[in-house]
């Protein structure tokens, strides 16, 4: 079911946890490094990191004894997909023209 | 921030060709037009075709077939026959990026491996920089970064529901 993952604008609607997105946007951290940087109890913070998680917006990774979230780098990866087949398509292509025209047909000069 | 793994801002792909490292440089940079696929066009109208200025300091454009032009990259190194290096001077939304900040770089190194093959590998670096616009901001305003990411997150999120749906 989509439908059990939280809207990523609800999640955000909601402009304290939106300081808290924007710390963990900021760099990975723990509950308790957010709840120092941010005027909101540690409770608070692990409730809004429960939501945004939800909306898929950030990661949470376990280090040792902490747990450290992280923003999800769904734009990033987005891009990283599409650019990586660009230029597979690309090196393709490249390949078949290079090997059509080598070695240098007999009224070309193969000076390339 | 140490963490973040160097593959996530860097892609690399590489391929062999049957060719001297020199021919294989020339056609990849005079050819240039031949070899890039055509999909993700920046102007409005299909592209006639697309110019790699073999030097540095020059650009790589696509030319409409109305005679707009779109220059979406500077060439950075150009070092026959061993190595190239463009910027990518287009957003992740396929959109021109003006600000140099905020594009990546792609160097493409051709290694011959033997007298008639090449091996070239292409990496893609720096992504990372495109995301500064929205990974910088702190103070949430109502920034530039914020619906840019936004809209960002919703295509691929949607693009995600497209696919789970289809099960």
């Amino acid at each position: 079911m989509v439908a059990s993952t939280a809207d990523p604008w609800q999640a955000l609607a909601d402009p304290t946890r939106r300081r808290v997105f924007a710390r963990v946007v900021g760099g990975p951290c723990s509950v308790t490094e957010i709840a120092r940087d941010l005027p909101v109890s540690r409770p608070a913070v692990s409730q809004h990191l429960r939501v945004l998680l939800d909306a898929r917006l950030v990661d949470v990774q376990q280090q040792g004894r902490m747990r450290l979230y992280e923003m999800r780098a769904g734009g990033l990866d987005e891009m990283r997909r599409e650019l990586d087949s660009y230029w597979r398509k690309t090196l393709t292509n490249f390949k078949d023209l290079a090997e059509r025209t080598y070695p240098p047909t007999a009224e070309g000069t193969p000076t390339r | 921030m140490s963490t973040t793994p160097q593959d996530q801002t860097a892609l690399q792909v590489d391929i062999v060709v049957d060719v001297p490292v020199e021919h294989a440089f020339h056609v990849f940079t005079d050819r240039f037009d031949e070899i890039k696929p055509r999909e993700h066009n920046l102007l409005a109208v299909p592209i006639e075709r697309t110019v790699l200025e073999p030097q540095i300091g020059g650009t790589v454009y696509d030319i409409g077939t109305d005679g707009s032009r779109c220059t979406w990259a500077r060439v950075l190194a150009y070092e026959p026959p061993h190595r190239l290096v463009i910027s990518w001077d287009i957003s992740p939304r396929w959109q021109l990026e003006s600000d140099p900040d905020h594009t990546s770089e792609v160097e493409i190194r051709f290694t011959a491996e033997a007298p008639e093959r090449t091996r070239v590998v292409l990496e893609h670096r720096h992504l990372d920089r495109h995301g500064e616009g929205w990974q910088s901001f702190t103070s949430l305003g109502t920034g530039e970064g914020w619906p840019l990411y936004l809209e960002r997150f919703r295509a691929a999120t949607q693009r995600q529901a497209n696919g789970a749906s289809s099960s």
